[in-house]
């Protein structure tokens, strides 16, 4: 593509001697004009949108926003709210278990489809189907099969188990661990997706080179074909981590945050100040932080994406 | 001896994949049984829910709790089921993923065989876009469509919809025609064929994979969506997924699991069903979008 454009640059050149017409002219700027309007868009609805947000995150603003600056204020009542902190508390527990389990459940699965298994189109296409569904249609399922009198544990009970109790949905305590349960239920098939095109990503000869000398499967897989596997964990990690940050409709639909606000994550709490607690200043810091977070998580990313494009 | 060796390992290999497949049964059981005890609790009446268990078969199937579900549910205050609410995301998720498939064509388009002075950093700028946790534009979007005149509206949501789409459509073309052969548009430039022409003629005709592709994409998140349809709508005008929600979450008289169940199937239908009918393309989205996205 680069020789394409180059080529057009060298055609643009001689056009802008003499015979220049006005149907050239909106020629040659036809391409910007194409992209200017998402430029445009991108501009104002991101980059816009977040210094407005970063300063809404400045003032007092309740009920209405409000333009004074105030200073650190909000982000002073953020650190200082019990809530916040459950939501952070939350994130940590709910982002590590979900990635991990994901990425377990998904690579295990990956590595069993890709020994030459019968049906492999059919039963990828059954670990997958989750990801077509909203996660209000996973929570809603999810928090009937949970549901503490009727679902999981009257099934376990009716199996003899008399003692048997689960009621994660309705203990502060677990509340959060069915928001994993949930969430990686939906997100491993995916995971799974990757690393099987990764798997197949694969020299061959390398693997069959490993067995020539002796090397038993499970050895082959551990050191040789996991480790190859880098980038699709490096980028996996990157979508679940970015995921578990942004999630928010699958705590609505499951546990609604509560009981209380034992469920809460960062997106729920941003609603719920922003939203229905008229609360818009505190909502637009925690906000403010949730960008921060994912930030934190992404730029690294794009930096060693933009280095390796650099070097290849 | 040599016989005996070959038995063991073959026996062994024999083992292994019983243990493989058995595996990978579980698995998929696993997966399909959320969907199987939804179906099953939908069609069964309250009575057979509270005397049996998840797994148990309806011992008798009815589809009034479908009914229901469909026509005369309660979601908050109205009690006219999800008919109203499903037909509300039919009529802005369409507009919506249509309006950013063509828009991210073209950008795709000029992103690659178009390329100018500073588009290779437009490309970047917009894809920093697609990584934003979208709690840092809510506010300020609230307080735009109000100015705009068209909160809580259906155009209001194909709006923020498009806005916040087209930089996965644009990455979706762009990824794609990068590896579109340069020469077929080099010579029709030499032909003396325009920007339009060109696309329409030459490049539009080789997209039909990639369409699928962004339309199946667009259309899973867009009606799957929960943040915007709450953020940005209210009652009559809510989305599907908001009124499963309020639905499944009102905790005022007797919770009927079976119209929950219902309602959340209806919810996940059309997702589905273009799920099953061109999976691949679905998979296919999912990875490409993943790479980056």
């Amino acid at each position: 593509m680069q020789s394409f454009a180059s080529a057009q640059a060298g055609a643009a050149a001689p056009a802008a001697t003499p015979r220049r017409s006005l149907l050239d002219v909106v020629e040659l700027a036809l391409p910007k004009l194409v992209l200017g309007p998402t430029l445009l868009i991108s501009l104002i609805f991101v980059y816009g949108f977040i210094l407005w947000t970063g300063w809404l995150s400045f003032t007092e603003s309740r009920m209405l926003p409000r333009y004074e600056f105030a200073g650190l204020l909000q982000y002073i009542s953020l650190f200082g709210n019990e809530r916040w902190w459950v939501a952070v508390r939350n994130l940590a527990v709910f982002g590590g278990l979900f990635i991990f389990i994901c990425m377990a459940f998904g690579l295990l699965m990956a590595i069993l489809l890709d020994q030459r298994i019968r049906a492999e189109g059919f039963l990828r296409s059954i670990y997958l189907y989750p990801m077509a569904l909203s996660f209000i249609v996973t929570g809603t399922a999810w928090k009937w099969i949970l549901n503490p009198g009727l679902g999981f544990e009257r099934l376990v009970q009716q199996l003899g188990f008399s003692g048997f109790t689960f009621d994660w949905l309705v203990n502060p305590q677990m509340s959060i661990y069915t928001v994993v349960i949930a969430g990686a239920w939906q997100s491993s098939g995916f995971v799974m997706a990757l690393f099987l095109a990764g798997l197949r990503g694969i020299d061959e000869s390398i693997i069959k080179a490993a067995q020539v000398d002796g090397a038993s499967m499970p050895r082959i897989y551990w050191s040789i074909i996991v480790p190859s596997l880098r980038p699709v964990f490096f980028s996996a990690f990157i979508i679940l981590a970015h995921i578990a940050i942004k999630s928010f409709d699958l705590v609505m639909a499951l546990t609604g945050g509560g009981p209380g606000f034992s469920s809460d994550l960062p997106a729920t709490f941003m609603y719920a100040f922003g939203f229905t607690r008229n609360q818009i200043g505190l909502g637009a810091a925690s906000a403010v932080m949730m960008m921060m977070t994912v930030a934190a998580v992404v730029v690294p990313l794009m930096y060693s994406e933009l280095r390796r494009e650099r070097r290849g | 001896m040599a016989d005996r060796e070959q038995a063991r390992v073959a026996g062994s290999h024999v083992v292994g994949r019983l243990v493989i497949y058995a595996l990978l049964v579980l698995l998929a059981l696993y997966y399909l049984m959320p969907l199987f005890v939804m179906l099953s609790t939908s069609v069964k009446t309250l009575d057979d829910i509270r005397g049996g268990n998840l797994i148990a078969l309806p011992a008798q199937v009815t589809f009034e709790a479908w009914a229901k579900a469909w026509s005369s549910a309660c979601t908050g205050v109205a009690c006219g089921g999800l008919r109203g609410n499903f037909w509300n995301s039919v009529t802005f998720v369409v507009p919506a993923v249509l309006i950013s498939t063509f828009i991210g064509a073209f950008n795709g388009y000029v992103l690659t065989m178009w390329r100018f002075r500073g588009s290779d950093a437009i490309f970047t700028l917009l894809m920093i876009g697609c990584f934003i946790p979208f709690q840092v534009v809510l506010l300020p979007m609230a307080q735009t469509l109000g100015v705009l005149g068209i909160a809580n509206s259906t155009p209001g949501l194909i709006f923020v919809h498009v806005v916040y789409g087209l930089a996965f459509t644009t990455l979706f073309f762009r990824n794609f025609y990068v590896s579109v052969p340069d020469e077929l548009a080099k010579a029709a430039r030499i032909d003396g064929a325009g920007f339009f022409r060109i696309f329409w003629r030459i490049i539009l005709p080789l997209s039909p994979p990639i369409i699928v592709v962004c339309i199946i994409w667009q259309f899973t998140q867009i009606w799957n969506d929960f943040l915007f349809g709450v953020v940005f709508s209210s009652g009559e005008r809510q989305p599907i997924t908001v009124a499963l929600n309020n639905l499944a979450n009102t905790s005022t008289g007797v919770k009927e699991y079976n119209v929950d169940m219902a309602a959340a199937i209806i919810a996940a239908l059309p997702t589905l069903f273009v799920y099953v009918v061109a999976g691949k393309y679905f998979v296919r989205g999912l990875t490409a979008g993943a790479v980056k996205g």
